[in-house]
């Protein structure tokens, strides 16, 4: 655990030690920002929620969380520190969550800078302040399921733009998982169980579900265990890797 | 703590990797004692690197095993690297941190604390001569300050056991220097493996040393017993005026313990190699046989026996085939 902890904050530094982070997180807040009020017509709905705030919530994550990702393991794998952090008495375990707890605390803070729209509504009107509040650990969740995705799809690779792509695409395909059009192309050609599986995986609907006022325990969890699957494998491709 | 000379600290028994159907390492197997210095020599792509990742635990043996102070590195491989200190080929580090995070995360991870850290850190800034970059990113270092930081890394925790894949490649001639005196300064308690090219650091350091060549062992012994295999040890060379030399090389050619005589010229000096029969000792009785038969010779003296010829001779057959 201790050394989880150590990685996890020589990590989150690394974050800070580029003006990348900065950009991230302005460039977030900034889109979060312009999504909610302009595109997602925050005033002319004359309603003190932060719905339009969390609809687009998802895509932007789509966007950046794998910019926040690939640089977990494909950037050790690139300058060769995996093999000084791995001859390190340090588990893979070890190493895994304390990357992914860096990145994870980093969309964290992200999320944290968008709250001052949170207490706009508050000035504007009287919200349903525990549906924001649930949608918040949803989106905090969401993050941490997509960028332990993007970190697992990081091991595979020494190319951090590789990573990103490819997160990307595995992203949205989480993401778009239930989608009507998915669903039906999917009823064609697989199995029911199939189509359920897929259905029920969706990253949007489980979201939804939570974003709704909802904060049912099995959402929570089907996005923890997605983050522990996720980390599962990653642990996994670094232990191949090593006997490759 | 009195030094415990002589306790096996390193024990590398038949491993083996094979990368598909290439074996990069093929059953390797040798041994460090405690205040030891061993030389890993072997030509490019040889199999030394992936030895060495094999030692510490990066890479996972296709068979054979390492031991590090008794620790098997498959079945134990927290306290194998718990135990050593490692420099990988390149000297890998994290550019976008500052040389003095650096080594505090190093120690932070190999388990010290407080006071014990803070000393710790200090003294490998010291002997590693790291001041002056402390604060700077690492990225931005010479080549040299960055060698140097991966040394210090390595031996942060004051690990028994070293491995050091080419610790002074890309060092200037001082900084070269300071790291041999450094890895002596601290070799009677550790056991230190060492790669590298530079065949002046195995008569500079090493106490024994080892040569593979694809994957394979084809050398071991102290550096004076791998020159004794050299082609010419022991030959006699002799450098003499060139016009009396072809009458020296052939009374020298017909002396029964010498095997072949081949003369260079270098303008108006001459100089002779004699090899003797068996790299048996003849310097004395060819020096005796010249002054008995009146040739002035300038100079006279025995070939120790060049480490860069056995180098070669055992690793070059298996190139050609």
């Amino acid at each position: 655990m201790r050394i989880m902890f150590i990685i996890a904050r020589r990590e989150l530094a690394a974050y800070f030690s580029t003006p990348l982070a900065y950009v991230f997180l302005v460039t977030y807040a900034a889109a979060a920002g312009a999504m909610t009020f302009y595109v997602g017509g925050f005033f002319s709905r004359r309603q003190a929620d932060l719905a339009t705030f969390f609809t687009f919530q998802p895509w932007l994550f789509l966007a950046l969380i794998p910019a926040i990702g690939m640089r977990l393991w494909a950037e050790e794998r690139r300058t060769g520190t995996i093999e000084i952090l791995m001859t390190m008495p340090v588990s893979t375990w070890e190493a895994v969550a304390g990357k992914f707890l860096a990145g994870w605390a980093f969309t964290g803070l992200a999320l944290l800078l968008t709250t001052p729209i949170w207490f706009t509504v508050n000035y504007l009107g009287s919200p349903d302040n525990g549906v924001i509040f649930a949608s918040y650990v949803a989106s905090f969740l969401m993050a941490g399921a997509l960028l332990a995705l993007a970190s697992c799809l990081s091991a595979l690779t020494r190319n951090q733009v590789i990573a990103f792509v490819i997160s990307i695409a595995a992203c949205g395909l989480m993401m778009v998982g239930g989608a009507d059009i998915v669903i039906a192309t999917l009823r064609k050609v697989a199995p029911g169980v199939i189509v359920d599986f897929v259905a029920s995986s969706s990253f949007l609907s489980h979201f939804g579900t939570i974003t709704n006022g909802v904060l049912d325990l099995r959402d929570m969890l089907f996005f923890l265990s997605f983050i522990g699957l996720c980390l599962f494998i990653n642990g996994q491709i670094i232990e191949i890797k090593k006997g490759a | 703590m009195k030094a415990d000379s002589g306790t096996r600290l390193v024990d590398v028994d038949h491993l083996t990797k094979a990368f598909g159907s290439v074996a990069a390492v093929n059953g390797v197997s040798f041994h460090v004692n405690r205040g030891e210095v061993l030389g890993f020599l072997g030509p490019n792509g040889a199999g030394k690197s992936t030895t060495m990742k094999m030692i510490t635990g990066y890479l996972s043996p296709t068979s054979g095993t390492a031991r590090i102070g008794g620790a098997d590195v498959r079945t134990q491989p927290r306290a194998v690297k718990a135990r050593i200190g490692y420099l990988p080929e390149g000297a890998p580090l994290y550019g976008d941190m500052t040389p003095e995070a650096y080594l505090d995360f190093s120690a932070q991870v190999r388990g010290l604390d407080g006071e014990q850290r803070k000393r710790r850190v200090e003294e490998v800034i010291k002997q590693l001569q790291l001041n002056e970059v402390l604060r700077r990113r690492i990225e931005t270092l010479s080549k040299g300050f960055k060698r140097r930081l991966g040394l210090a890394q390595a031996l942060v925790h004051d690990p028994e056991v070293l491995i050091l894949d080419e610790p002074t490649d890309g060092l200037d001639p001082n900084q070269k220097h300071a790291v041999r005196q450094l890895i002596n300064e601290i070799k009677p308690n550790k056991a230190i493996v060492i790669s590298t090219h530079l065949l002046e650091e195995v008569d500079a350091i090493c106490d024994r040393a080892i040569i593979i060549d694809h994957g394979v062992l084809v050398g071991e012994g102290t550096p004076a017993e791998l020159r004794a295999r050299a082609e010419n040890h022991n030959a006699v060379a002799i450098q003499l005026p060139t016009h009396i030399g072809p009458k020296a090389a052939k009374i020298i050619a017909a002396m029964p313990q010498i095997e072949r005589v081949v003369p260079t010229a270098h303008g108006a000096m001459m100089h002779l190699t004699a090899y003797p029969k068996g790299h048996e000792f003849a310097a004395d009785i060819v020096a005796a046989k010249l002054r008995a038969d009146g040739i002035e010779f300038q100079e006279l003296h025995t070939e120790a026996g060049r480490l860069d010829l056995v180098f070669r001779q055992l690793t070059i057959q298996r190139q050609n085939a």
